[in-house]
């Protein structure tokens, strides 16, 4: 019998068919397996974008606001009457509407947070007191979705949140240029809000920052000192085979147990300002920790043993050893573990909420002490809430989030490919 | 218990520079070498043959204390360096092993450049005052390593970009570079082509004027060709120890004679 040109027994043909059948089967589950992974991922994806891309674009309507002195006092900035300002402006452009719930129609076309931008325009130049200005104000939620098509037109009134009059306005005010879609920047820049049209995750990205940031620089050294102690200089006997074996379970603790650690250690033992980031950069801390030492060890320890016997051999103390030639060389490999294992802090929500870093903050956290919330947290808040217009930004702050995370692991495999050192 | 047998001919041996005497060695629970006991005379060439495992690479390791480093690896015994104990409390190991430098099986250049790889030595004993001075110091070690013309137009060159011999003579310039007084190699030609081991043997002959050297090799051919004084090592004990022509052309033990000319190992 001949099998691929070569001359075999009845037996040996047989058995090389069965090992070739085996060999595609285990192919085939392979693909089929990578297949099946990237169909999620792009489903995953596909799913967020399609429902956040409408989030990073807003519905503006323009008015022409008078900004009278009588409304808005130059010496009483902060009492000045803005919401008026605003109200009148739209019971001008549209005079017919009289009717009190024809007008409160009107004004919902509005965001209810419009008068804060009028506010800050006129306290950073009070010349605006006393003139009229056109100005682009946010439009409502309703509006917005309206607009940008995450809500149909074409379906009946009572399934609608925006009934045909105010669609007719709506019409109205496009066709004399007073609509527009722009790009979203206060959703980058502003904190979370009760109106979706307004929240924005900038708050939560420097919530972020300064966890993350408070993680770093505690966990970098000490991770890494403790990785080196215990790799280059500690005895090995029973006392590091324990805390070897501890550090190893300790990577594998729910981070939800970091959360309750952190919350008695922290806040109630230490009485650090609940829900800040210096508590939260601590707790995640915790848990990057043994992340840190792990991937520190198994760098140092993929250094060849040729490369100390060569520095030893030349006189180097241990110490030299490590600084000047085990340390520069398992440096890529530390820097991976690290950024991966901040990768995973950026995304862990659960001890967070433990720490109580899941309330609603509007203030943009200026510094580690002040309240803040991250951005897995925040993803988290929105998700809760019942407005339907908190859907996109949800998905819009999960782009954000992942667009990081690929950022962060995209880095790490650069390092790696980039200093590898090849002995 | 020592089973040396030293011949007669060792009564005219030059001062020695190294004296071993009762050498155990444990590794855990399994011991190495048993009670070796050894001379290796100054500015000479003393080569280091046996079966593999039979503990002659443990025996050079222990004269610059590199065995140290190896968890749960016990010596006991004495090894004196110009009459003075290597294993003693107050004797600094960095010291030591300035004075006796080491060269490894497999060429182990660092993953730096050429010339730091032969200042690293000097910088880190403080050898040179000025920059010069270092440079001159890397430049005499890499001649006398026979590599400098090789290599004079690429010092910034990573080392590791280096052939195999190349790689091995910038260990040896490295070795040199501290100025030892002992310079133990353990296989140095094991890795290389015999044109680069005939360079690296050439450089063995050249070297001993200045330096004291132990060499262990499983080339016979390379024990007699560099070698003035041959250590023939079986099972952790030192058997025979003699002139190398002695040795290869009259040996006294059976065992060496079984072993140089092939009948085991």
């Amino acid at each position: 019998m001949r099998v691929a040109g070569w001359q075999v027994s009845e037996t040996s043909a047989r058995r090389l068919k069965k090992r070739y059948r085996r060999e595609r089967r285990l192919k085939a589950f392979g693909i089929l397996a990578i297949l099946i992974a990237l169909g999620v991922l792009a489903l995953l994806l596909g799913s967020v974008i399609e429902r956040g891309h409408p989030a990073f674009v807003k519905t503006e309507i323009a008015f022409n606001l008078d900004i009278s002195a009588e409304l808005i006092k130059p010496d009483k900035l902060s009492k000045g009457k803005y919401g008026k300002v605003i109200r009148n402006a739209l019971f001008n452009t549209f005079p017919k509407v009289k009717k009190r719930s024809e007008r409160r129609e009107l004004l919902a076309l509005v965001s209810k947070g419009a008068h804060f931008q009028l506010r800050r325009m006129v306290r950073d130049d009070p010349r605006l007191i006393g003139t009229v200005q056109r100005v682009w104000l946010p439009a409502s939620s309703d509006v917005d979705m309206l607009v940008k098509g995450s809500m149909p037109r074409d379906v009946p009134e009572s399934e609608r949140r925006l009934n045909d009059r105010q669609i007719a306005w709506l019409d109205a005010l496009e066709k004399n240029g007073q609509l527009q879609t722009s790009f979203n920047s206060s959703f980058f820049t502003g904190s979370d809000s009760r109106e979706p049209e307004l929240a924005g995750i900038g708050g939560a990205l420097a919530g972020s920052f300064w966890t993350l940031l408070i993680t770093l620089i505690l966990a970098f050294p000490l991770g890494v000192a403790a990785a080196i102690y215990l790799q280059e200089f500690a005895p090995k006997n029973r006392i590091t085979d324990f805390i070897e074996v501890n550090i190893n379970n300790l990577a594998a603790v729910p981070s939800i147990v970091f959360g309750l650690l952190g919350l008695v250690i922290f806040i109630q033992l230490f009485e650090l300002p609940r829900s800040t980031a210096i508590v939260g950069g601590l707790t995640l801390m915790l848990m990057t920790l043994p992340t840190i030492i792990i991937s520190t060890r198994a760098a140092l320890s993929a250094v060849p043993p040729s490369i100390r016997e060569a520095a030893y051999g030349v006189g180097a103390s241990s110490v030299q050893v490590v600084s000047h030639h085990v340390l520069p060389l398992a440096l890529p490999g530390i820097m991976t573990g690290t950024i991966i294992g901040m990768a995973r802090a950026l995304g862990e929500t659960a001890p967070l909420l433990m720490i109580g870093m899941v309330a609603f903050i509007v203030d943009i956290p200026a510094a580690p002490f002040d309240s803040a919330t991250a951005l897995p947290v925040q993803i988290f808040l929105w998700a809760d809430s019942p407005e339907r217009g908190f859907v996109e930004k949800m998905s819009a702050a999960i782009i954000v989030l992942l667009a990081f995370l690929i950022l962060m692991n995209a880095l790490a495999v650069y390092l790696r490919r980039r200093f590898e050192t090849r002995w | 218990m020592t089973m040396t047998t030293e011949t007669a001919a060792l009564q005219n041996m030059p001062p020695s520079k190294l004296e071993i005497t009762e050498l155990d060695v444990h590794y855990g629970a399994t011991q190495a070498l048993f009670g070796v006991d050894m001379r290796v005379a100054e500015n000479s060439v003393s080569a280091l043959i046996g079966p593999s495992g039979c503990g002659k690479s443990t025996f050079l390791r222990c004269l610059n204390r590199m065995n140290d480093i190896i968890e749960g690896c016990l010596v006991d015994g004495n090894v004196l360096l110009d009459g003075e104990d290597i294993y003693a409390g107050e004797l600094d190991v960095v010291q030591l092993r300035a004075r006796v430098g080491m060269v490894f099986q497999k060429p182990n250049p660092f993953p730096k450049s050429i010339y730091d790889n032969v200042a690293y030595g000097p910088r880190i004993h403080g050898l040179a005052e000025s920059a010069g001075e270092l440079d001159e110091i890397v430049e005499s070690s890499l001649r006398r390593a026979g590599l400098f013309d090789e290599v004079s137009g690429r010092l910034k060159d990573s080392g590791t970009s280096l052939s195999g011999g190349q790689q091995q003579r910038l260990c040896i310039a490295r070795a040199i570079a501290i100025s030892p007084e002992v310079i133990l190699m353990d296989e140095p030609c094991s890795a290389l082509d015999p044109i680069a081991t005939a360079k690296v043997e050439e450089l063995i002959d050249e070297l001993k004027e200045d330096f004291t050297i132990a060499i262990v090799t499983h080339n016979m051919q390379q024990a007699a060709r560099v070698s003035q004084y041959t250590a023939f090592f079986h099972l952790g004990n030192l058997v025979e120890f003699g002139e190398t022509e002695q040795i290869f052309t009259n040996p006294e033990e059976k065992r060496t004679q079984d072993y140089i000319t092939g009948r085991f190992g």
